[in-house]
């Protein structure tokens, strides 16, 4: 099967690789790049598990092809520790008790990243609405709500 | 805050409990929050091979041929693997403690029994290449009748779903086709009750739709061993299924998992590792068999459906004195762990409740449907919910407050259970007298009183008189019997001409927290 060449940063750091065609994002992160932190839940866009940031917005990895991501940036939990410290939605997802098993964890921290990112003091609302596409199944939503709401005062004190 | 009530755990456990009520940090929770909490699928091991299955389209067919030819020659393809393939194709899970029999093979060869059951296994180089194999698998089937109601497939000319069950039912001690429970004489009950009240129940399956879905990664190992990365729950249970299916030591397995996406009892039926590590055995690579979301759903086993008829006897007073109760399990095509749900079952009629009568009869049905397995008290919770529906019915009959006619009914240390064990350690009473007091709920003084200490045992400790088969009794002509059993004879009469007494206050509204109230029976509609 013919190749597709494929050049983009990935964390911050620029990637090359071939795909076949059709090959999905999260196939391209999980299983050429080797950064396991996109998730597979569904491969249906029904979970968000696989979410990622792609030039800062967010994105379901497993319904992106992965050619179409050429020449642009793509985030994933890997990157989002800043060096040895953890981000501090991390550090919120920890003492709120806001994760369980875990799976739908990576895929949480960037859906509540991009919304931080673009809205740095959201209501609550906001936090349900922006993690509305990721299922958790065993946590219960309230603990993550409380800690995306944690980590957005603490950056506001902060600041 | 969680708290202890030594006044009634007094003997529970020693008094050095210093963790409860403070919060303490779990040891999985960095690398949850990292991203480097290794799952089976974070395994990717060098010249990893990928296994898909094909699934019957059938809830009940024939095979009368397949052929792999083409598939084989597909490009990518290592190995094609069919049930002649697997040393021993016949298990059952709880065999392991000698418990029922083999009735389930890991890939059809004669029979599909329902829709998704695994037919032919594909080894490929990728995941696509298998598909793309599967897509040549010629299956001849010769469609069956199905069936796919518990009480349809237990009469008698119903199709046969599994033949090492004829009756389409699991056969408890070699010789019954259902576990029976017998204390007292409930036709008595009856006949002596001021109401006598039965109603049907049905319970859906339940998907335990995990996040992350089943799946295991097999590798041959250096020593002759097999490596296996997998979601299962049961790491050992899994181990040992693996062994007996592949006829092998148990100690050909090295088993690596505790990192699970999510189980909730759907990741205990070894539903993968088999294959897996066979592909492993015959194409000498690593093997990756992960279910897509669709094959979770139709193939990996669900919380099975319940059916529950139940029929009490009950006084003016609030006391009732005899539950009947008839029970059916829908195991789906295979036994998996229903026939250990049963068994669960029947011990925890009739609820923690004191009823000197009490009659279970419960079995676990065939049917072509999705084999069901564990989920979260299997056995127990759609029983519990038929009875506490049954219990705020009879409540509203009777015209006793509902969190008082539970208190009224609770059992008490002391008391006789109908599997004929005394009541230990129980706290019903106080269970509700703290439910009622945080939602606001009226209790009477003297219901605030009562304690699970006091009053029980003495006649409450008695084992009744228990015929072998309790008949039908002639009930005084006041008695008000009330049914709304679609199944039943109708014998529905005008319903009673209760006065209730009026329903306390309704709560203050509480304060619109995540979903807290709106599940709750209590404030259901019917107290309106
Ligand atoms: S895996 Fe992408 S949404 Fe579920
Ligand atoms: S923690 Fe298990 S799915 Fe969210």
């Amino acid at each position: 099967m013919t190749k597709t060449p494929l050049q983009f940063r990935h964390n911050g750091r620029d990637v090359a690789l071939f795909v076949d065609g059709g090959v999905n994002l999260l196939v391209a992160l999980r299983e050429l790049i080797g950064d396991m932190t996109p998730k597979f839940g569904c491969g249906q866009g029904g979970c968000g598990a696989c979410s990622v940031l792609i030039d800062g917005e967010l994105h379901l990895s497993c319904l992106t092809l992965a050619e179409t991501v050429n020449g642009r940036s793509v985030e994933t939990l890997d990157g989002l520790k800043e060096g040895p410290n953890l981000h501090p939605l991390q550090r919120a997802f920890m003492e709120q008790f806001a994760a369980q098993c875990g799976y739908c964890t990576p895929g949480m921290l960037m859906a509540a990243k991009a919304l931080l990112d673009r809205n740095p003091s959201p209501t609550r609302a906001e936090v349900v609405e922006a993690i509305s596409g990721n299922i958790c199944r065993c946590t219960g939503y309230e603990p993550i709500i409380n800690a995306i709401l944690a980590a957005a005062s603490g950056g506001r004190a902060r600041a | 805050m969680l708290e202890l009530r030594k006044d009634i755990f007094a003997d529970e456990r020693d008094d050095n409990l210093k963790e409860i009520g403070k919060g303490t940090q779990r040891q999985d929770m960095l690398g949850h929050v990292t991203g480097t909490s290794t799952y089976f699928d974070d395994h990717k091991l060098q010249g990893m091979l990928h296994l898909k299955v094909l699934r019957s389209p059938h809830a009940h067919a024939r095979l009368r041929r397949i052929d792999t030819m083409e598939a084989e020659r597909s490009p990518g393809v290592r190995r094609i693997i069919r049930g002649a393939d697997v040393p021993r194709n016949l298990n059952t899970l709880l065999s392991l403690i000698n418990f029922g029999k083999d009735d389930e093979p890991s890939l059809a060869v004669d029979k599909v029994r329902y829709k998704g059951e695994p037919i032919v296994a594909i080894v490929a180089d990728s995941p696509r290449e298998a598909f793309e194999a599967m897509a040549k698998v010629r299956v001849d089937y010769e469609p069956l009748p199905a069936v796919f109601d518990v009480e349809e497939a237990i009469k008698p000319g119903a199709p046969v779903v599994n033949e090492v069950y004829p009756k389409n039912t699991f056969i408890y001690h070699d010789v019954y086709d259902h576990q029976k429970l017998r204390f007292g004489d409930v036709e008595r009950g009856f006949a002596e009750a001021d109401h006598v009240l039965e109603q049907r129940y049905q319970m859906s399956p339940i998907e335990h739709a995990p996040t992350e879905t089943n799946g295991s990664i097999a590798a041959p190992d250096t020593n002759g061993r097999y490596v296996v990365y997998t979601s299962t729950q049961a790491l050992f249970f899994s181990l040992d299924t693996c062994a007996k299916i592949l006829d092998v030591p148990s100690n050909t397995f090295h088993f690596i998992g505790g990192t699970v996406g999510g189980g909730f009892g759907g990741k205990v039926d070894t539903l993968t590792e088999p294959l897996a590590i066979l592909g492993a055995m015959l194409t000498g690579r690593p093997v990756r068999y992960q279910l897509g979301r669709e094959e979770e759903m139709q193939f990996g086993s669900p919380r099975g459906a319940e059916r529950i008829y139940i029929k009490d006897g009950v006084m003016r007073d609030g006391r009732i004195v005899a539950r009947k109760i008839r029970a059916y399990f829908d195991s789906g095509a295979y036994t998996r762990l229903s026939s250990y749900a049963v068994v669960k079952c029947v011990a925890h009629l009739p609820g923690p409740y004191t009823i000197p009568n009490v009659h279970g009869d419960v079995y676990c049905v065939f049917t072509n449907r999705t084999p069901a397995t564990a989920m979260r008290g299997f056995g127990v919770t759609a029983m519990d919910f038929a009875l506490e529906c049954q219990m705020d019915k009879l409540a509203h009959l009777v015209g006793i407050d509902p969190m008082e006619f539970r208190i009224l009914n609770a059992y008490r240390d002391g008391d006789m259970k109908a599997h004929r064990r005394e009541a230990k350690n129980t706290a019903l009473i106080e269970c509700v007298q703290v439910a009622a007091e945080k939602a606001k709920w009226p209790l009477r003084e003297e219901m605030k009183r009562m304690s699970s200490r006091k009053d029980g045992g003495g006649s409450r400790a008695a084992i009744p008189a228990t015929p072998l088969e309790a008949v039908a009794q002639r009930a005084a002509v006041s008695q008000q019997r009330t049914t709304y059993d679609r199944a039943q004879p109708a014998t529905i009469q005008q319903p009673p001409p209760l006065t209730p007494t009026p329903p306390p206050p309704r709560p203050p509204a509480p304060s619109p927290s995540h979903g807290a109230t709106r599940f709750s029976s209590v404030f259901g509609t019917r107290r309106r």
